[in-house]
This record gives C-alpha cells, structure tokens and sequence, in this order.
C-alpha cells in the first residue's frame, strides 16, 4: 500500500510555500502533532517530574515515562535500557565517557587476548564515521590541549593505554568485513563504533555480522543510528548491539531530545556521566548513592517537552508503516540517482545500495556556490563536509553538496533540484567559455 | 539568479588575475578554510612604499578565489598603508555585493591570507631587533 500523502501534516509548507526542502539529514521538518504534544505538555500540566505529589506533577511524570516506553518499543528493548539525552552525540560522550575510559579494565580474559598481551586495548572507528562518532573516542584515546590539538597519550606502559585505530572504507565506500577481522586478531579491541547509515555516501555497514564479529573477539559495539533509525526498522535484541544512539530532531521530534540505548547490564556496571539531581538516591555531605538505570544517567531536570514530542514523533512515524516509507524513501532514491546520473559532470558518492540520501560534485562548481545559489531558489541542500572530514580525506575531495530525504519529499523536489544545478551549471558554464 | 554570481564575479573565478608565484616575495601569506577546502597563498612585493606586484595560487569557491583575484587587482599600486588598513569592507566593496553569513569567511579569505603573512613578517622583524 503506498504511503498515504504526508505534506500536510507539516505546518511548514503553509509558511514556506514553495520550499524545496532537501536537508532532511540535517534535521526533519516537524508534523503539527508532535509540535502539539509539546505544547500540550506547557499549556496542560507543564510540571516537573518525579518529585511532585500534585496531580499535574503525576501526569509529567506519566507522559514522561510513558515517551520512555514509547521508544523502548520502538527498539524493542526495555524501558530501563532507554536514556534520554540532549541528542545523540550527547548519548555517545556518555558511552565514551562511563564505558569507553574504563576499557582496559573491562576486557575479559581469553586465551586469544593473552597472546595480545602487552598492547593497550583499542577503540575502532570506520573512515565513514560522524565527528560525533569520533571526537568522543579521539578524547577517550587522546591528551588533549585547550585547542583541541592532542596526541596520542604518552604511554606509561602500553597496557594501560587505549588507542584509536581506524577501519578504512572500500573504493565504493562499503567497508570490509575482512578488513575488521584482521583488526580484531591483531588488537585488544574493546569496543567498535560504527555508524548504521553513512550521512554521506548513504552506506548500510552489516550491523549484525559486525556485531557478530566484534562479540567473538570480546568487544562491545555502538551503534550511531542518528540516520539508520529514521529509514530502517530498529530491533536491538535482534542486531544485539550493546550500545546505540539516535536523536529526535532527525526523526520528526523535537531539538534537545537524543536516546541512548544500552543493554542492562552493562549500564548497572558503569559509573554515572552527569552528577546531580534527579540521579540520586541519598546525598550526604559524605556521600552519595544513586539510582539504577535509566534514572542514574539522568541528572537534573530532563528535557521534559522534548521527550514527550519525541514519544509523539515515534507515534507519527509509526502510524505512516516503515515499510510504506521505506518503499516511499528508495523509491525517491532511486528516482534521485537516476535523474542526477543524467546532469553531465555530476558525480554521486557512494555505493549503489544506499539510505536515502545522495551526496555529490559537480565539475568545476564548488558545492558552497552550489548551495548557495540553490538556495535562492528555495531550494535546501546541504554543502560542506558534513561533519565528516576524515571521509572527505580518504575520498579526496574538499567538499561535496548532499540532497537527503524524508516522507514529505516528493518526486517534484528532485525535478526542482535537477532544474536548479543545471541552470546553475549554463551560468558557470557560460561564464567560463568566456576566455 | 542572485547578483553573488554575477558576471565579473565568475570572469575572475574561472580567469584568475595575477595567478602564480612570486619568488622573492616581501610577503607570503597562506590561509585555508578546513570547512569548506578553500585556501589562497598571496605574495606581495614591495616597489619603494608602495607595493608593485601580487600574485596568487589558490583553489575552492567562486566566491573566494574570485575575492582573492579582485584583491590582488586592487592592491598593485596601493601603498603600505593601504595593505595595513585591508578588511571585510575592502572585499565587499571590490565584490560589489552582500555576502550573507556563511561565505563571509570565504570572502576574507585572502584578506586573511594577507593577514598571516604580516604577521609573519612583524614576527621576524622582532626577533632580529
């Protein structure tokens, strides 16, 4: 059954009509109903939770916690495996800061990792990952100065140390299962951060057989699903993942709102990112004791609004069925890639199979001009690096213009989008014959 | 179309005035913009107080590489005081257009550029005194 007509359910199009707007990997335009449920909780109950007696104080408390098993079953995993964060780069500092400075102490001991003796364990990041992906680890693996430059930490002795090492992308921006391997028999690995859909190229690492491999050589795994849960079906028992993270601004929720997932028992044995209230049990001048999971990686007052919208968000989504938008998304995809094949001197990065989005060059046009102009025509891509400069390196280029999707994009944004480059392109062109 | 790309601005895009080196130079200066690949090196020479040649390497945006070409245009002639008294001003008025916010850097990039390589000069002036 095809996914039922969506452009008016997003307020935004009554204001900016017009608006072609292809930046969904940036964030999502919002659906009047979550936008309602955030004003719903101001205007209705509006109080703090987990504290209050009253009456309004109990229905925060509620919606709260019931947004919490909103998104649990929308992972399929428990409640008390859910945190709410500002977002998900916020939910990775969390894992870098409580699991992934704890790594050296944390990985078991197997014949196979006996033999690894006398090397420091290691963090795996891939070529194709987010800053946020890395920057947490770089911090974990790094001293750092106040401008950011680091190197690698002065090493006492290798056994103590945490390293990164990095997972280089194939020529077609895939990743090699074998290269991975080859890692894990060579190094300690304690953990492998990898994201579940290329922001850039669109790239679908295999989750499971990473995860697979990763749990046979004793490491725990993360997964940054900031793009793959917005287009993919989610099941964390299935993928067995140990971490994973994704935020609500790109799934048609609010700003301020990220969920990290992770399993039970790992969370009861890391220490709290956050200290404050909210999180604890007693305060004594002397000490402290803390609540379990979720609640002890909670501290303060959560983004209350922003939980409730992402609930109703998740809601939304569901009730348009996953799989009509992702027949809805690759659709536009392939009509996307189709059409951009056709504009001469455009190249598109990334491997055929791919998320719904497209990044790409054009010839002799920087993707700043490109974006630029294309947005005085309404038209919204995203140029730059995309907060991927370690991909943009190994791929050689500076830059790269990136058109992505979402359930209110249709097939008439990709013709505006076709329209716009090449009027762009006899500008240029026109310009540059004049020698 | 927008007036950002207008004619001259693309002329000195894809037909660069003063391109290449300049050895010796009295000034090099190099800036990049990691955000977007956009770099420039400016080299100045100086005739008397004034100065007599600038030349440029660069590669990126339109708007950067045509701003860094439009400078050295400008600069050939001027005197110290005017390389001293270079800003965002002096850019946006050789462009002839507004600049919205996120190419400002783009356009100050030779401005910059220019920058680096003053300082540069200063700091080895200072050490042999």
């Amino acid at each position: 059954m095809p996914m039922r007509n969506v452009r008016n359910d997003f307020p935004i199009f009554q204001a900016q009509p017009g608006l072609v707007y292809l930046d969904s990997a940036a964030t999502a335009l919002k659906p009047q109903m979550v936008l309602d449920k955030v004003n719903e909780y101001y205007t209705q109950y509006s109080a703090n939770v987990h504290r209050g007696l009253y009456p309004l104080a109990e229905k925060s408390t509620e919606e709260y916690e019931e947004a919490r098993a909103t998104v649990a079953r929308f992972l399929n995993a428990e409640p008390n495996e859910i945190i709410f964060t500002r977002s998900a780069t916020e939910a990775i500092n969390l894992v870098a800061h409580s699991f992934g400075r704890h790594l050296q102490e944390r990985l078991p001991s197997n014949p196979a990792r006996a033999a690894k003796k006398g090397r420091g364990a290691a963090i795996v990041v891939t070529e194709l990952e987010h800053h946020s992906n890395i920057v947490p680890w770089h911090f974990v693996t790094h001293s750092t100065d106040a401008q950011g430059h680091s190197e690698q930490r002065r090493r006492v002795t290798e056994e103590k140390d945490v390293k990164l090492i990095w997972w280089p992308i194939e020529e077609d921006g895939t990743l090699d299962l074998e290269v991975l391997d080859s890692i894990l028999e060579n190094e300690k690995v304690g953990l492998v951060a990898v994201t579940g859909m290329s922001n850039v190229l669109g790239a679908l690492p295999p989750i499971a057989e990473i995860v697979a491999r990763a749990h046979k050589a004793g490491a725990k795994i993360l997964v940054d699903a900031a793009q793959l849960a917005v287009h993919r079906p989610l099941d964390v028992k299935k993928l067995n993942v140990d971490f994973l993270a994704f935020t609500g601004h790109k799934l048609y929720g609010p700003t301020g709102i990220g969920v990290l997932y992770g399993k039970i028992d790992l969370l009861e044995s890391m220490p709290a990112y956050q200290g404050g209230g909210e999180m604890i049990r007693e305060v004594r001048k002397d000490c402290v004791t803390l609540k379990d999971s979720p609640h002890k990686f909670e501290a303060g007052t959560p983004p209350i609004a922003q939980a409730i919208g992402l609930g109703a968000a998740i809601e939304y989504f569901q009730s348009l069925g996953i799989d009509e938008v992702s027949r809805h998304e690759n659709e536009l995809t392939q009509y996307a890639v189709e059409k951009l094949s056709e504009v001469p001197g455009l190249t598109i990065l990334g491997p055929k199979e791919r998320g719904p989005l497209v990044a790409f060059t054009v010839e002799g046009i920087h993707p700043h001009d490109l974006a630029t102009l294309l947005g005085e025509e309404n038209i919204a891509i995203r140029a730059g690096h995309h907060c991927t400069m370690p991909l943009h390196a190994a791929l050689n280029i500076p830059a790269s213009a990136r058109a992505s999707f979402g359930v209110y994009t249709r097939h008439e944004d990709i013709d505006r989008l076709i329209v716009g480059l090449k009027k762009i392109q006899t500008k240029f062109v026109r310009a540059r014959q004049k020698v | 179309m927008t007036n950002l790309y207008r004619e001259e601005i693309l002329d000195h895009y894809y037909n660069p005035r003063n391109s290449g080196k300049l050895t010796p130079a009295d000034l090099v200066g190099h800036e990049t913009n990691p955000l977007c690949g956009d770099e420039v090196t400016v080299y100045v020479k100086f005739d008397g107080e004034k100065i007599g040649q600038v030349k440029f390497e660069g590669s990126g945006c339109a708007i950067s590489q045509a701003a860094t070409s439009m400078l050295t245009e400008y600069l050939v002639g001027k005197s110290r005081d005017d390389l001293e008294k270079l800003d965002l001003q002096t850019i946006l008025s050789l462009l002839k257009v507004q600049v919205g916010p996120g190419r400002l850097d783009c356009a100050l990039l030779p401005v910059q550029a220019i920058r680096n390589a003053k300082h540069r000069a200063s700091t080895i002036l200072a050490r042999q005194t």
